[in-house]
């Protein structure tokens, strides 16, 4: 029953995980560009969703009103209608326009820093965590009251007794 | 002459928070309390100036008074009374004001609290706020002194950028800026700490209150910025990726890491360090947000007023207060105690994977962000870092945390029992599991994320009442026994649980664009258009003069089957004194849905493009962050948080002895 449990989180997670890819929304064109062919315009919407609009700021050919963009999307989908690929027409604007174009940065040495960084934070700062957690537990080592303390703690609960602080809210144990 | 006793003022202001800065220090050097003592009348002082200088500047605005450069260049004699206040802080002059008649506000909050601060600690903190005002008011004196007159004066102001002149835009700056300059008390608070040598639960009491006001106030000003980015920039998105927008995020999750790993600090006396480079993190976070913005390194959507000149001062400023910050922290934390260590399976494990987690994802979009900068200024190459990359990485961090999180409120501290706690949650986990596969199967073939990430945040919601619940619920009591349990609850409980279902409520909007339909389409009168399960009727195209600028709308009838609904008016917008019309989206909320609409170009045979969308569920991701604030604030009123508290019979004891 335990190791279900835990199975099915797992699962959950893994299907968060899988679900990753697809989560941008499609966003607008001009109606007159529109391929007749649902499964190209629906290519043509995702590409141009990547791909950013040069002379905008941080907005996509997909989003933008200007007519650079336009142009671009209407490239894109004569290529498209024409029977490229994706990947295709996506080399051919990086290497007219360089990567900048891509609004996901390509995996490459020059990148690498920028991709790794989240998982390396994440994985080092578990790592020490580990560590620490390892290393024997503190509590479980120290020494006994000597007779001294043993008196001194006898004469402060005596004297907390009266009032009771009364701050911190019970806790469930 | 208001203008120049304005101007006076400010000048004031600065040589009182010197004041600020020198007196209270002399005193912590030669122990001598009186000196110390000055620290509270010079802060109270500092605001009092600034906000008599931020008065005279409204006063220019309302007054319309050319003869002020700032005011001609950001205001125009016939625009309504609300926007002539609010274009005091839509630009950078006066924005910049803001932020320190806001830091100002925080220190003089702090100096007249009614926490019992050991006056060393208090005065060390209100040296550091002093010293960052300071900084910011020789910024604004030297280079953007909103006070400067014009020597001809026009006989007309060039108005606001239409796209700010929106109520949602004239209170997100001030929201935004309370939040961001909040963290300042917590920044303060750890560099006081550290000169003070001394840090333990009760500093962790002392600071919790402040960071969770400003979280309060900058989840609500990122909300209400997201918002109106959705509705005023036409394209339906509601959060971009942009870096101006990342600035704010990031201290918003280093913040919400600071309340964390406050609370462990609170209750077991650990992370204490950490709880420290947090501190200063989330406030240089802030700053790096504020030079973003206001400096013009990025060019964003959002970037009205840049100017690079100014970017090296402010610059300057960063590198002073985040780089002395961290070297006092390199120099002083090994002498701070460290804290307790813990189990791997508690509360307080749950809190720190919680700040891993955070602290990783707050890394991640500054690294995003920051990222294009540096390749282009070291090798020359220009990249793209946009939506999908951050997609990508914070989506793969979010969620797991976010399937976590009510698992983590159900163990308790110290020593927590798993499987106990999984026990308790599983009605709930499987309910919520129960109807993500519903919604799986019913909308197969669609998009996979929108019920994963609807059935994680349902999840959350219900993950946080039945932590409630099972605080509160006792078979044998009554409803009433039980519900006057639920009131009894301290207001932190309460307030974590709403915090965290806003969370959910979020999630559950976000998960819900992936049911969004959206139609583009060309549409003359008498045309008919679907809107997801309504249609909408285009009734007529009407031009018409508004206060301050001249309009061109489509009025849209909407229906559902035969009813009508109401009426929608997308339509373009030009403002006095501008030329480029500005876009102004048709918007209709039908339950917790929205019909959007959009117009593009108006044709010459009388046609308009149209963008469609109908978007279910939308309001729940501003609502949900609302809850998140409202979740903030009654913690807030919870008594240990209580900043205006009176004091306790012990502590005025322990202040007479």
């Amino acid at each position: 029953m335990k190791r279900q449990r835990a199975r099915s989180l797992t699962l959950a997670v893994l299907l968060v995980m899988l679900a990753l890819a697809g989560l941008s929304p499609l966003r607008a064109v001009e109606p007159d560009e529109r391929l007749a062919d649902p499964a190209q315009a629906m290519r043509a919407r995702a590409l141009s969703a990547g791909l950013r609009c040069l002379v905008c700021q941080n907005q996509s050919i997909d989003d933008s009103t200007a007519p650079l963009a336009r142009d671009l999307r209407i490239l894109l989908r004569e290529r498209i209608a024409a029977g490229d690929d994706d990947a295709a027409i996506k080399r051919d604007m990086v290497a007219r326009y360089g990567d900048f174009i891509l609004l996901q940065p390509p995996f490459n040495p020059r990148t690498l820093v920028l991709w790794t960084a989240p998982f390396v934070l994440l994985a080092a700062g578990g790592w020490v965590l580990l560590r620490r957690s390892r290393r024997p537990s503190a509590l479980e080592h120290t020494a006994p009251l000597t007779e001294q303390e043993r008196e001194n703690l006898r004469h402060l609960l005596a004297q907390d007794q009266p009032d009771t602080p009364s701050g911190h809210p019970p806790h469930r144990s | 002459m208001t203008v120049e006793w304005g101007h006076f003022a400010l000048i004031l202001a600065l040589v009182l928070s010197l004041c600020q800065v020198g007196l209270p220090l002399w005193g912590l050097v030669s122990r001598d309390a009186a000196l110390m003592q000055t620290a509270r009348g010079t802060a109270v002082g500092a605001f009092v100036f600034t906000l008599l200088a931020f008065a005279a500047l409204t006063y220019a605005y309302v007054q319309s008074d050319f003869s002020v450069i700032n005011v001609a260049m950001n205001s125009h004699s016939t625009k309504p009374l609300a926007y002539k206040i609010s274009g005091v802080w839509s630009n950078h002059e006066g924005s910049m004001l803001l932020w320190v008649l806001i830091l100002t506000l925080f220190a003089a909050l702090v100096a007249m609290a009614r926490q019992a601060i050991p006056l060393p600690l208090l005065a060390a903190v209100l040296v550091v706020q002093g010293a960052v005002a300071t900084a910011f008011f020789s910024f604004i004196l030297i280079t953007s002194n909103p006070f400067l007159r014009a020597m001809d004066v026009p006989a007309e102001g060039r108005g606001l950028n239409p796209i700010l002149q929106d109520p949602g835009l004239a209170i997100h700056p001030p929201l935004l800026y309370i939040g961001y300059v909040g963290f300042s008390i917590a920044f303060s608070f750890a560099i006081g700490a550290l000169i003070h040598g001394r840090i333990d639960a009760v500093w962790a009491r002392f600071v919790r209150p402040w960071t969770l006001l400003a979280w309060s106030f900058l989840t609500l000003g990122i909300a209400m910025g997201s918002y109106w980015a959705y509705y005023e920039l036409g394209w339906g998105g509601f959060w971009f990726w942009d870096p101006v927008e990342n600035a704010s995020l990031m201290p918003w999750l280093a913040g919400t890491a600071l309340l964390h790993s406050t609370v462990v600090m609170e209750k077991r006396d650990a992370l204490k360090v950490w709880t420290i480079l947090l501190s200063i993190l989330t406030f240089s976070l802030s700053l790096i947000g504020t030079f973003l913005v206001r400096s013009g390194v990025l060019t964003s959507v959002h970037t009205f007023a840049s100017d690079p000149s100014r970017g090296k001062f402010i610059l300057g400023i960063l590198v002073f207060f985040i780089g002395g910050g961290l070297s006092l922290f390199a120099w002083r934390a090994h002498s701070l105690r460290q804290g307790g260590l813990f189990a791997p399976i508690s509360r307080e494990a749950g809190l720190v994977l919680n700040n891993l987690v955070l602290a990783t994802m707050a890394a991640t979009v500054l690294i995003g962000t920051l990222y294009p900068l540096v390749l282009e200024a070291t090798t020359g190459d220009k990249i793209s870092v946009g939506a999908p990359f951050f997609e990508a990485t914070m989506l793969p961090l979010f969620l797991p945390l976010a399937v976590l999180q009510p698992l983590g409120t159900a163990l308790s501290w110290k020593r927590a029992d798993l499987w106990a706690a999984m026990q308790r949650l599983s009605w709930v986990f499987g309910f919520s599991v129960l109807v993500m596969g519903i919604v799986l199967y019913v909308t197969r073939g669609g998009s996979m994320i929108a019920p994963v990430g609807a059935g994680i945040g349902l999840w959350l919601v219900l993950g946080s009442m039945a932590d409630l619940w099972l605080r509160v619920w006792r078979a044998k009591a009554g409803w009433a026994a039980n519900l006057s349990r639920l009131i009894g609850l301290p207001r932190s409980a309460l307030g974590t649980a709403l915090a965290h279902a806003g969370l959910g409520i979020s999630l559950i909007g976000i998960a819900a664009t992936g049911w969004g339909t959206e139609v583009i389409a060309t549409v003359g009168k008498g045309a008919e258009i679907p809107a997801g399960p309504y249609r909408v009727v285009l009734e007529q195209v009407i031009t018409r003069n508004g206060p301050d600028y001249r309009e061109t709308i489509g009025r849209f009838q909407v229906y559902s089957d035969q009813n009508r609904l109401g009426v929608i008016e997308p339509g373009k917008r030009l403002f006095i004194g501008q030329t480029m019309p500005k876009t102004e989206a048709g918007l209709m909320t039908i339950g917790l849905g929205q019909i959007y609409a959009s117009l593009g170009e108006f044709q010459t045979d009388g046609t308009v493009s149209l963008r469609l969308y109908w978007k279910p569920l939308v309001i729940l991701i501003w609502a949900g962050a609302l809850v998140m604030a409202l979740g903030g604030f009654l913690s807030l009123l919870d008594r240990r948080s209580r900043i205006a508290a009176p004091k306790t019979a012990r502590q005025a004891q322990g202040e007479a002895a």
